[in-house]
């Protein structure tokens, strides 16, 4: 903790709602400790709005911790800011120089409408996984834990996929604003596990469709996902969507309409 | 009148009460039960795990939280564990000792025959987690791993790396949107609810704020669950998420919920410490780096040397000294105290003199930091981000912050509050915990009544109440609706001159100075002089810019610092009423060498404060407590 200071110029993308037109705006954020969370810096110039009775700026944030995937917008051009596997929130001031200009806007992707200045809308992501990023398991009557074995290597491999928290950095990095990466890691989760393997195709296939059907963008694998991910997810899940959706498409089977016995 | 409240607690024997309770449930046929309709407030791991199960049964779910995806509840910042009575292990678990050992951590202010029936779920909880696909930590055979946690010392605790909360919610949240899929969850996000309607005596639905668009809505249902977290935020600093709020719990209470144990609020031992002025939150390092981390103080007062060139006899290692059998794995209350009583003599790190160390080196001897990086590295790289330091080459500077609210609403065995048909789960009732709570067994209250607990309940009251056809045009809820644009168009039309933060700030240092790691009567009696002059300025003079007819944060901001402003007062009376210490609340004037003093004559009961329309007069009613299998005891760690 270095006690230390800094000032910065801030060009802010401020919109009122979706239908106006936004714009850059500028503010100075003066003494700002080294030691404080971008957020907290933001937080800090807001007060100062707020207090000559202007509104503040809206960002979207809620753990402070790096964790809940709330917080995400672009700065300099970068999802998250410049420090590799960070969060907004997890950003701290002592990465910036004194006297930098930092230019600051919404993750943008057509899929992710506009809802106030840094704020998006990124609810196309929860109805990727009600499409199909569960394994059914109703409750109460589930088999002893360990009668499922898994192997160590799975399991963290699993675990590594399931760390994604859903912010969105990946669509916004992306050029054609994909969400491959955070539906790659979904499947791959669930793929890489005994209990995933019923709904394997299925699940595939639908995932694929609903990001389609959400307006994201094709992959074309540029990487700028992974290289903006928070939480170090990385391209081989798109790889592994890519064969999950191949194998599902290629063996698909009819559903048969039988009901059952009477 | 105060009166005994009626917990509803089955007779028989403890081990079967649960099983015997289930049987004499009343149920709703299958086909009835789309004809029933529930709404629960949050998505967290106790709204979520209600509303896939509810779905599940088949009834019609309307859900409903205040982020932008339920993905996003605070419950995903757990980072140690979930415990369950397993005995994967072979080291002497079992539901009995899970349950002895919650009674006993709770310091014996938590109800038998809940805990009881937590410890007996707990073991089912696991088997669903797995079966929903959460990565669940392994060992090399492919079995479950287990670690142990503080206040424990059997290795119960099951974990996914240091995201064990996390990948639980994600487990309950698919779930959940899986229910959405098939339509029998409707999920409203970004909606806060600001009232409860009570109809006939029952509650019948709620209203929400649209925090998009501004539109106050109405819904109805056949009943309500609030699961909508903990208060910590009414401290300002604490390590809940920013929008963590006792709104939803506080709106309720308004209307006829008792509020039970305020005062019992967890302060969590190893913090980040605060590092100024302008700090919005604090970050929690899991309780599990206590099992390799060794936590002390510079034996000499005012010692300013780094850490690393204070030779190890000049050390004070002071959890070790005076607990022998927990060491460092003491229970929160206790490792918190004890770091303050360091910090008070002067021995305190950091420029604040407000921390002490958290040292990893012996564990990085003696396992390797590889081994120590694949137990904690997340949690070291977090601690290395916020701080600027590496934890691998010298120690964590740690201090103890507010975390976890044991109080809450209060409800009787069935999670049923003192309104009918209102039901409350979580951390946002009382039920569980007592006056303390162990390390990873919020995550697992949370999943037990969310999935194992209300689905029989709330079938047990749809089954035997009549329920008249009501709808959003009827009177009452009419009338909730205009109080509650009445309110906030109270508090748009202010235009005072100070922020909302900095109320919120205030409140929060009164609440931390007085009401905090210790309380004694004179604090309190100023704390309660001091917060009906914030609100009353609160209302006065707080400035919220904008119209509250679209996304306006500082209104969603300034509603629940209006909430934190009269549970503050709530707290700090309950705190001064309850003349004993027992776990996290700590009056200074009952002490012996330092622990806690328990008065198990006067005060072995739960507090449950009715609101009469001011704070000042809430009335206080008990149920009393009584302990027919873990018998009461002074608790010791040494």
């Amino acid at each position: 903790m270095s006690g230390k200071h800094i000032n910065l110029t801030l060009k802010v993308w401020r919109q009122k709602g979706p239908k106006d037109q936004g714009g850059f705006a500028e503010y100075q954020a003066k003494n700002v400790s080294e030691d404080a969370s971008f957020l907290e810096m933001l937080d800090a110039v807001n007060e100062e709005l707020v207090a000559k009775g202007d509104e503040p700026i809206a960002f979207d944030h809620d753990c402070r911790e790096g964790i809940c995937g709330t917080c995400g917008f672009v700065i300099d051009g970068e999802a998250h800011g410049p420090m590799k596997s960070t969060t907004v929130c997890q950003l701290h001031m002592r990465n910036f120089n004194d006297g930098a200009t930092l230019t600051i806007e919404p993750f943008r992707a057509k899929a992710f409408p506009m809802i106030k200045d840094l704020m998006v809308d990124r609810s196309a992501l929860d109805r990727i996984i009600s499409s199909g990023g569960y394994i059914s398991a109703n409750t109460g009557n589930a088999v002893d834990a360990n009668a499922i074995l898994v192997p160590k290597a799975d399991a963290d491999e699993a675990m590594s996929s399931a760390t994604c928290i859903g912010c969105g950095a990946c669509v916004a990095a992306c050029k054609n604003a994909s969400a491959a990466l955070f539906t790659s890691a979904k499947i791959s989760h669930m793929a890489l596990l005994p209990q995933g393997q019923v709904e394997r195709k299925e699940r595939a296939m639908r995932m694929v469709g609903a990001m389609d059907a959400e307006g994201f963008g094709a992959c074309t694998t540029t990487g700028a996902c992974e290289a903006a991910c928070p939480k170090e997810i990385q391209l081989t899940n798109i790889s592994r969507m890519n064969r999950e959706f191949f194998v599902a498409n290629v063996t698909k089977r009819e559903k048969h309409k039988d009901g059952g016995a009477g | 009148m105060a009166h005994n409240l009626d917990s509803k607690i089955p007779s028989g024997p403890i081990e079967s009460k649960w099983t015997k309770t289930k049987f004499d449930y009343k149920l709703v046929n299958p086909a009835n039960k789309r004809k029933h309709s529930i709404i629960v407030v949050g998505t967290g791991l106790a709204g979520a795990s209600a509303a896939a199960s509810l779905g599940e049964l088949g009834y019609k779910v309307k859900a409903f939280c205040v982020h932008e995806s339920p993905r996003r509840a605070h419950s995903v910042a757990a980072q140690g564990g979930i415990n369950a009575a397993k005995n994967y292990q072979n080291d002497g678990d079992s539901t009995y000792r899970l349950f002895y050992d919650t009674v006993k951590g709770g310091d014996f202010r938590a109800r038998e025959a809940n805990v009881y029936r937590l410890a007996e779920v707990s073991a089912n909880i696991i088997d669903q987690m797995v079966a929903q696909g959460v990565p669940f930590a392994r060992e090399y055979g492919g079995t479950l791993a287990n670690r142990s946690f503080g206040g424990a010392q059997v290795s119960r605790t099951f974990y996914a790396r240091g995201q064990t909360g996390q990948q639980l919610l994600l487990g309950a949240y698919s779930e959940m949107m899986r229910q959405v899929d098939v339509g029998n969850v409707e999920l409203r996000s970004r909606r806060e609810m600001l009232d409860v309607v009570v109809i006939d005596g029952k509650a019948r639905g709620i209203i929400v704020r649209n925090l998009l668009t501004g539109e106050i809505e109405s819904h109805e249902a056949d009943a309500v669950v609030i699961a909508s977290g903990g208060y910590s935020n009414v401290f300002f600093l604490s390590t809940n998420a920013m929008n963590c709020a006792v709104t939803a719990a506080w709106k309720a209470h308004k209307r006829g919920a008792y509020f039970a144990n305020p005062c019992y609020t967890q302060i969590h031992p190893t913090c980040i410490p605060v590092h100024g002025e302008n700090q919005s939150k604090l970050t929690l390092m899991s309780e599990s780096l206590r099992n390799d981390g060794r936590v002390w103080v510079p034996k000499a007062v005012g010692d300013k040397r780094h850490p690393n060139d204070i030779p190890e006899n000049e050390r004070d290692y002071y959890l070790e000294r005076v607990y022998p059998s927990f060491g460092n794995l003491a229970p929160r209350d206790v490792a918190s105290r004890q770091a303050k009583y360091r910090c008070d003599e002067g021995r305190g790190v950091n420029e604040s003199g407000k921390a002490v160390y958290l040292d990893f080196a012996d564990a990085i001897k003696r396992l390797g930091e590889d081994k120590i990086s694949e137990r904690y590295g997340n949690l070291f790289e977090m601690y290395d981000k916020i701080t600027g330091q590496n934890p691998y080459k010298q120690p964590m500077m740690i201090y103890p912050a507010p975390h976890y609210t044991m109080g809450g609403l209060w409800v009787d065995y069935n999670l049923e509050s003192t309104i009918p048909g209102l039901f409350v789960a979580g951390e946002a009732n009382f039920s569980d915990h007592g006056a303390n709570r162990l390390g990873a067994s919020a995550l697992m209250q949370g999943l037990a009544d969310g999935y194992f607990v209300l689905p029989f309940t709330l079938g047990n009251y749809l089954g035997g109440t009549k329920l008249e056809k009501v709808s959003t045009t009827n009177e009452a809820f009419k009338a909730a609706e205009h109080g509650v644009k009445e309110e906030i168009k109270k508090m748009m039309n202010i235009k005072g001159s100070r922020t909302v933060d900095s109320f919120h700030k205030e409140l929060g240092n009164v609440m931390w100075e007085y009401c905090g790691m210790g309380r004694n009567a004179e604090g309190l009696k100023k704390a309660l002089q001091e917060i009906p002059k914030i609100r009353e300025e609160f209302w006065n003079n707080v400035r919220i810019p904008g119209d509250a007819n679209y996304l306006n944060v500082e209104l969603e901001k300034a509603g629940r610092v209006a909430d934190f402003l009269e549970l503050g007062e709530l707290m700090c009376r309950d705190a001064l009423e309850r003349e004993e210490s027992c776990g996290g609340h700590y009056r200074e004037e009952h002490q012996v060498d330092g622990e806690a003093k328990r008065d198990d004559k006067n005060f072995c009961h739960v507090a449950a404060w009715e609101y009469t329309g001011k704070i000042d007069t809430s009335v206080r009613h008990k149920e009393e407590l009584t302990f027919d299998n873990v018998h009461l005891a002074t608790r010791s760690y040494k």
